[in-house]
């Protein structure tokens, strides 16, 4: 869809399966809407570069960084943040294999993972890891990420 | 049969907050009429301001203000007042704060910080320690003499770059040399690295009708917040109070205090209306401290049957700009410099030094990573000059109860672990047996390099936590600290101490996550491995307060001996028949009896903790008592290397600590394979790299690089459990010491299979490389 934003007004964007009206610069990204506009601030600003993931969230189903889709890009995408999910296995992984400590990353590696299960629920170790690559975790081995997935994928550690 | 709490892997009280989104961070909190600040920072890493030009930044949509250095001009500094928290008169490194735009958004701010002109007349720059430390070197601080101390026992050196200088002088060292048969002496260099916490440094202030300071951060150090914004701007303590949340991650970055100084000026410059600084991450890195540097020169020597004779230490920490917290870190390396090995002949000097690099401050291991580096790089050249095996050069030199530290400190079994139960389960852990060079094919070898640890914490000698208990109608406690939860978990750990003193469920104790300075009781700071230790003994001391109230009342109205009772189960029963007891629920807020009088109230718990015999070292000796107790450890990493093109992967890394006792295994195990995995990134890639002009080349996570997911090795992680008799269940530090060893097995286990010696970090490929062609020169 063909839209074209030339000064701060409203938008309509599909957030966690509600139509949602945000009145933002055509300069904004979609994490400055989702968080500053909107106040769903479970999306989180890591390096604003596109580097660390921590602001990941779905876009017609795939990982997308937030950080660098302007908000007016999302118009016409069904965009899930961590917020839309509810009980998901993925969460459930998370908490049992202890896949946090400061909890920063974990929205944007939550939607990552969720895009991935979503994507391939058939992936192998190889997939998994080239898609967790997107991400950084700084508390973590990864080791307690990588576990988490394996459980929801039902993959056996090689 | 009673609760079992400690030594259970308890869920994190925080897990589905986080699991869901709904965790608040610093920089969530959303505030009516919030402006924001965006700092100018220096493009020049030596030089002095000849002017800086507002005019035009003054004029742009939406600015209120701009501050700058002389419009406050006032030093800060924890350890030494060397530090204007906006650069007044001169500047000295790359990324120094100059100004701050405040305007009524972000953007606006941001867009405004590009119309600020400020011209610079360039300085000499001082890039390395080494260089710094050579007489004649441009000075970066002229009078560093002249600067208030803010503790005792701090020792800059008038004329010269030397913030601090630490001695330790024990035994005879001529007599040790006389008695080595072999001697090894080597350098070593460990550039900056960073933090990087994935929540980037922020912060808001705000100034309230009345005067009252109100700051929220992202900080390790709430209460250092509130004494340095007290004593840098005069205003009483009292009428501070800082907040602070759930924080990002924190890893000794965020005990520094910078943001919160600029922030509150920045809303004193506009009327104490509410202003928010949040750092981008290239100011992050190149803005907010970073991990110091080093240039260390080890001169080692044992006898005939490898038993060290003595050590000659020189510590050059390359602490950037400023002092911070970098003079207690070169005190930390001189007191542990020996490792956890026995040497009675000791000189160490460990100098702070000032270069024109970005500051530094703590950062996981507090400088032992950079010692140990150092220290265990050249274990391995002594064991190869005398061809004897490494781990067993480390184990004959163990440390044992009855001999002292390096400071002098008395070793005993409960302050000091077991470091050969640790070699002895490490050596089967890694399969040492099975040779530790093994050629797999023309190309490629495997092989294993150690690094024992040990640390211990190095706070001022009045350190101190308090912990507060509050019984809720419902029977269930509340429980307060002043500890932040960066990520390890420790308010689980916390929470896990108390369920084990009262005898309860762990799920009936609710625990009051963010700090406020002004309800919560004081801790030191959430640094140096400590708050297990520190705050759970103020913790087990208010629990014990509180079963003191539950019991006296409860002997009151059930016409018994307080001694008669114990508490369980949220019950005060009686020890000899359990089925006489009181719910806690009908006594914690006061028991009312069936006429409908009442007594007692409610039931608050209260406990502190100082540290205990603790001295400054003494100038001269360095004799001393830094830390309450060490925690020991083995670590080894098994690598694959190519000799073709020195490219490696790491296949195995093993960490034995003593833990003393573990409280959460599956928490402890996650913040030892956090620590793992941090060591092993600046130990094979993170670096902050500097060009001619002293700008930094490495600020963005594109050309800083960490570990990323599918780099990570096999981790194993084993326990030696000798209790530290005086902690919350014997259990020890642990936070930090995963990274130490690290580099240092890294390193020696790939000096084994590229047969060079490997003196310096990052561990590239390129470096492997390099040496080697130096070598064939």
């Amino acid at each position: 869809m063909m839209f074209q934003m030339q000064q701060i007004g409203p938008i309509q964007l599909d957030i966690n399966g509600a139509k949602i009206s945000a009145v933002v610069r055509p300069a904004d990204t979609l994490l400055y809407a989702l968080r500053e506009v909107l106040g769903l601030t479970a999306a989180k600003p890591g390096c604003e570069n596109g580097d660390c993931g921590s602001c990941t969230v779905l876009v017609d189903g795939l990982p997308v960084k937030s950080c660098l889709m302007l908000a007016v890009e999302a118009v016409g995408h069904k965009i899930t943040t961590l917020e839309g999910l509810q009980d998901a296995p993925i969460q459930k992984a998370f908490v049992e294999h202890r896949a946090f400590q400061c909890g920063y990353c974990t929205p944007g590696f939550i939607m990552t993972c969720q895009g991935l299960i979503e994507k391939h629920p058939d992936a192998d170790e190889d997939t998994m890891f080239t898609w967790l690559e997107s991400n950084i975790c700084r508390c973590t081995s990864y080791e307690e990420i990588t576990g988490a997935v394996r459980s929801v994928l039902n993959i056996t550690p090689e | 049969m009673d609760y079992i709490s400690v030594g259970e892997s308890v869920p994190r009280k925080d897990a589905w907050e986080k699991a869901s989104g709904a965790a608040r961070y610093n920089s969530d909190r959303i505030q009516p009429g919030l402006l924001h600040g965006a700092l100018v920072t220096s493009t020049c890493a030596h030089g002095l301001i000849k002017s800086i030009d507002l005019g035009a930044a003054l004029t742009m949509p939406g600015v209120i203000n701009i501050i700058t250095g002389a419009d406050f001009p006032v030093l800060s500094g924890p350890v030494l007042e060397d530090h204007p928290p906006l650069a007044s008169g001169k500047v000295r490194y790359y990324g120094e704060p100059v100004a701050v735009v405040i305007a009524a958004t972000e953007a606006q701010a941001v867009a405004a910080v590009g119309a600020v002109n400020i011209e610079y007349e360039a300085l000499p720059i001082v890039t390395s320690p080494l260089d710094s430390f050579k007489p004649g070197a441009p000075l970066i601080h002229e009078r560093v003499d002249l600067y208030k101390r803010m503790v005792s026992d701090v020792y800059p050196e008038k004329d010269t770059n030397i913030a601090d200088h630490i001695k330790i002088r024990k035994g005879d060292l001529p007599k040790g040399w006389a008695a080595s048969h072999t001697i090894i002496e080597a350098e070593y260099d460990l550039p900056q690295a960073d933090h990087i916490a994935m929540e980037t440094r922020n912060v808001q202030a705000e100034i309230l009708p009345g005067d009252e300071v109100v700051i929220h951060s992202s900080s390790q150090t709430p209460f250092s917040i509130r004494k340095e914004i007290s004593s840098c701007f005069g205003i009483d303590l009292g009428k501070i109070t800082v907040h602070v949340p759930l924080v990002g991650g924190g890893f000794g970055g965020k005990a520094a205090v910078q943001l919160e100084l600029i922030a509150y000026m920045a809303s004193l410059s506009v009327g104490g209306r509410p202003v928010k600084i949040a750092n981008t991450r290239e100011q992050d890195i190149s803005t907010s401290p970073s991990q110091l540097g080093l240039h260390a020169r080890i001169k080692l020597g044992a006898d005939q049957s490898g038993r060290f004779t003595a050590l000659e230490a020189i510590f050059m920490v390359d602490s950037g700009a400023y002092c911070d917290i970098g003079s207690r870190m070169a005190k930390s390396m001189a007191m542990n410099c020996t490792g956890p090995y026995r040497i009675d002949n000791v000189w160490c000097d460990s100098y702070c030094i000032y270069t024109n690099h970005i500051y530094a401050t703590s950062f996981r291991g507090f400088g032992h990573l950079e010692f140990t580096f150092a220290l265990e790089r050249s274990l391995d050249k002594l064991a190869a000059q005398m061809q004897l095996d490494p781990l067993e050069l480390r184990r004959r030199n163990a440390l044992k109860a009855g001999d002292s530290s390096p400071t002098q400190v008395a070793l005993t079994t409960s302050n000091l672990g077991n470091l050969e139960a640790c070699l002895d389960k490490l050596k089967s852990l890694i399969n040492w047996d099975q040779g530790r060079y093994i050629s797999i094919d023309a190309n490629t070898v495997r092989s294993k390099g150690i690094s024992c640890l040990w640390k211990t914490s190095n706070s001022p000698t009045d350190a101190f936590s308090g912990a507060m208990v509050i019984i809720n109608p419902d029977g269930s406690i509340n429980l307060i600290v002043g500890a932040v939860e960066i990520g390890p978990g420790m308010l689980t750990t916390l929470a896990q101490i108390l369920a084990e003193k009262m005898k309860m469920d762990i799920n009936r104790i609710h625990v009051h996550m963010p700090v406020d300075t002004r309800v919560s009781p004081h801790h030191w700071k959430t640094v140096g491995s400590m708050t297990t230790y520190m705050v759970g003994k103020a913790v087990l001391e208010a629990a014990q307060d509180a079963i003191n109230q539950l019991l006296s009342l409860a002997a009151m109205v059930l016409k018994v001996s307080p001694s008669d009772l114990d508490v369980a189960r949220e019950r005060v029963y009686l020890k000899d028949n359990p089925d006489y007891y009181m719910d806690i629920a009908d006594i914690g807020h006061a028991y009312k009896y069936p006429d409908g009088n009442s007594v007692g109230g409610q039931v608050i718990g209260r406990g502190s903790f100082v540290m205990r015999h603790l001295t400054p070292l003494d100038p001269n000796t360095g004799r001393g008592r830094p830390g309450p107790a060490w925690t020991v450890g083995a670590q080894a990493v098994e690598v694959e290397y190519n000799r073709r093109d020195h490219s490696y992967k790491i296949l195995k890394a093993v960490t034995v600590l003593d833990a003393g006792k573990v409280i959460n295994p599956k928490h402890a195990r996650g913040v030892i394979t956090g620590g793992v995995s941090m060591g092993l990134g600046v130990a094979t890639r993170e670096e902050i790299i500097y060009d001619e002009q002293g700008q930094i080349g490495t600020s963005s996570l594109r050309t800083y690089k960490v570990l990323h997911c599918g780099q990570q090795p096999e981790y194993v992680v084993d326990y030696v459990e000798t209790p530290l008799l005086d902690s919350p269940y014997g259990a020890r530090p642990i936070g930090e010491h995963g990274i130490i060893g690290m580099p240092a097995a890294l390193a020696n286990s790939l000096s084994l299979a590229a047969g060079i010696e490997l003196d310096q970090l990052p561990l590239t490929p390129e470096l492997i490389w390099k040496r080697l062609e130096e070598e064939k020169r």
